[in-house]
């Protein structure tokens, strides 16, 4: 408990006793800590003694008036805190002031066990998958670094060969920077210029569309550079060249 | 009840059984045992199943309490979300982990680095398996971002109030790409100097300050050393930096903004 400045101590008292002499009740006085009629306890004697009372008579415990769902209470003065500790009342909050307080019940479920362990299954699938697909297939290494001589077909990883077919088709400007910058931009734009407030796929028709042909679009791009280029870039069917013209495995 | 109760010695097994129960009731009494694990852990002494408990579980671990206590039923449904955000985080720790293992044996010089990745094959223990899982993994990363953000497109979880945590996952997207490009030149081989000789020659068709661009990026007027060291630093620092703060902006917008969304 803190120690009560000698000056605020004498100040209580005297406003208790003033307001003991105006009214002959102490009223809704929050209590302070060693009051004039206190015996060195925490209680002090006349609320105490109000408590008893009370007790006596039969009625409630002293509870201001308002109190709802949410509204942080006042601790009856009466002294009902462990060990006789009173509570000053610091600030009223309103509910849904901090939490947001839900109009309706919404169905969860614990994230302990549920949600982790789904997540952990997820985790040692792909542990597992990463694993023996490294035991058995290695990652490429050819020759050193040579800048006089370029292999052929020289090969963009798969992510980058949707926009290295483009450089097939259009000047290098467009290919490289215009078209992926426009797909980004329109991409990261895209929440912003949807107003379609429904999230189901029958009420997103255009969206989802267009979200699929863009799909369809880089992954027919990916898949012609991937095995439909051999020497040269040039356009040959995976069969006439084998993996080994196309891959460098 | 049995009027006698039976005594023949017990077998070894369940001797075995019970002194095994009571190592373990010892150590899980110990002062340093209960100093690690904070009550409510699933390893204290005499953890139950119970709601409580379950919260606990969350609330009093650093790595967990990323999840709220509880999620909405539909969030825990594999077939929503197919763990594709979770998958794409677990596969850049997978990544990180192999990368700081190779980082050990590597040296980012025009004269060293095919070497040292000739050797991580042949004389290192697992360097094989672990560069191998290191480029497999970048593979998968790249495509588990790319299914990620198409199931969320598919099921309009960019709408409000997501709009601005989908174009933090676009940035994600374009450092998870940048990153597996610049770790795509670290072998010094055939195959990477030409395939970011293809990459930074059409960046260096950017407008106007095209040729500035490639310099910044190349550190010299061709791909040389200087390039290669540029590329280690933003491979190994600089892009999973800023990529961690993207994240974990990423992960409190998903919170905030309230769970994952839906149902359809």
């Amino acid at each position: 408990m803190t120690e009560i400045p000698d000056h605020l101590l004498k100040r209580s008292q005297a406003a208790r006793a003033k307001a003991q002499g105006a009214a002959g009740d102490v009223g809704d006085e929050t209590p302070a800590a060693a009051p004039s009629d206190d015996d060195g306890e925490t209680i002090p004697r006349s609320l105490l003694e109000r408590s008893q009372q009370q007790k006596a008579e039969g009625g409630a415990a002293p509870v201001p008036a308002g109190g709802g769902g949410g509204v942080a209470t006042l601790a009856p003065p009466a002294g009902t805190g462990p060990g006789g500790h009173t509570q000053r009342l610091l600030t009223v909050i309103r509910s849904g002031s901090i939490q947001d307080v839900k109009s309706k019940p919404v169905d969860k479920v614990h994230v302990w066990p549920h949600l982790l362990a789904a997540e952990f299954t997820a985790a040692l699938f792909i542990t597992a998958f990463t694993l023996i697909f490294s035991i058995f297939i290695n990652a490429p290494l050819l020759e050193l670094a040579n800048p006089t001589v370029t292999p052929n077909p020289s090969k963009a990883p798969w992510y980058f060969l949707g926009l290295q077919e483009l450089l097939t088709m259009f000047h290098p400007m467009i290919a490289g920077v215009t078209i992926p910058g426009i797909v980004l931009g329109l991409a990261a734009i895209a929440p912003y210029l949807d107003k379609n407030p429904s999230h189901k796929p029958e009420d997103r028709k255009f969206m989802v569309s267009i979200w699929t042909i863009h799909l369809m679009f880089w992954a027919v791009l990916v898949i012609i550079g991937s095995f439909f280029r051999g020497p040269g870039f040039n356009f040959t069917f995976p069969w006439e060249t084998g993996l080994h013209g196309i891959f460098h495995l | 009840m049995a009027k006698t109760i039976e005594k023949r010695k017990p077998r070894l097994t369940e001797r075995i059984g019970t002194g095994l129960g009571n190592a373990v009731d010892k150590v899980q009494d110990s002062q340093a045992w209960n100093s690690i694990f904070r009550p409510g852990s699933i390893f204290r002494k005499g953890y139950t199943d119970s709601p409580r408990n379950r919260s606990y579980v969350i609330m009093n671990s650093v790595l967990y309490h990323l999840h709220p206590v509880k999620v909405k039923r539909h969030a825990v449904k594999v077939s929503y979300t197919l763990c594709l955000g979770g998958l794409s985080f677990f596969l850049f720790i997978l990544l990180t982990v192999t990368g700081i293992f190779l980082m050990f044996f590597y040296r980012p010089t025009a004269a060293a680095a095919w070497d040292d990745i000739n050797t991580l094959h042949t004389s290192v223990a697992f360097g094989l398996l672990v560069r191998n899982m290191h480029r497999w993994g970048a593979h998968l990363m790249v495509l588990s971002v790319f299914l990620h953000m198409a199931r969320v497109f598919y099921h309009g979880a960019y709408k409000a109030p997501r709009e601005f945590n989908w174009v933090v996952g676009i940035i994600l997207l374009t450092l998870t790409l940048l990153l597996s490009f610049t770790g795509y030149l670290l072998p010094w081989d055939q195959l990477a100097l030409w395939a970011v000789t293809v990459g930074t020659n059409m960046m260096g068709y950017t407008p106007v300050f095209g040729d500035q661009v490639r310099f910044v990026l190349l550190g010299s007027r061709e791909i040389s050393t200087d390039t290669l060291l540029r590329w280690y630093v933003l491979h190994v620092l600089l892009l999973p930096f800023v990529l961690v703060i993207f994240l974990a902006v990423h992960f409190w917008r998903v919170r905030k903004d309230g769970g994952i969304s839906g149902p359809l």
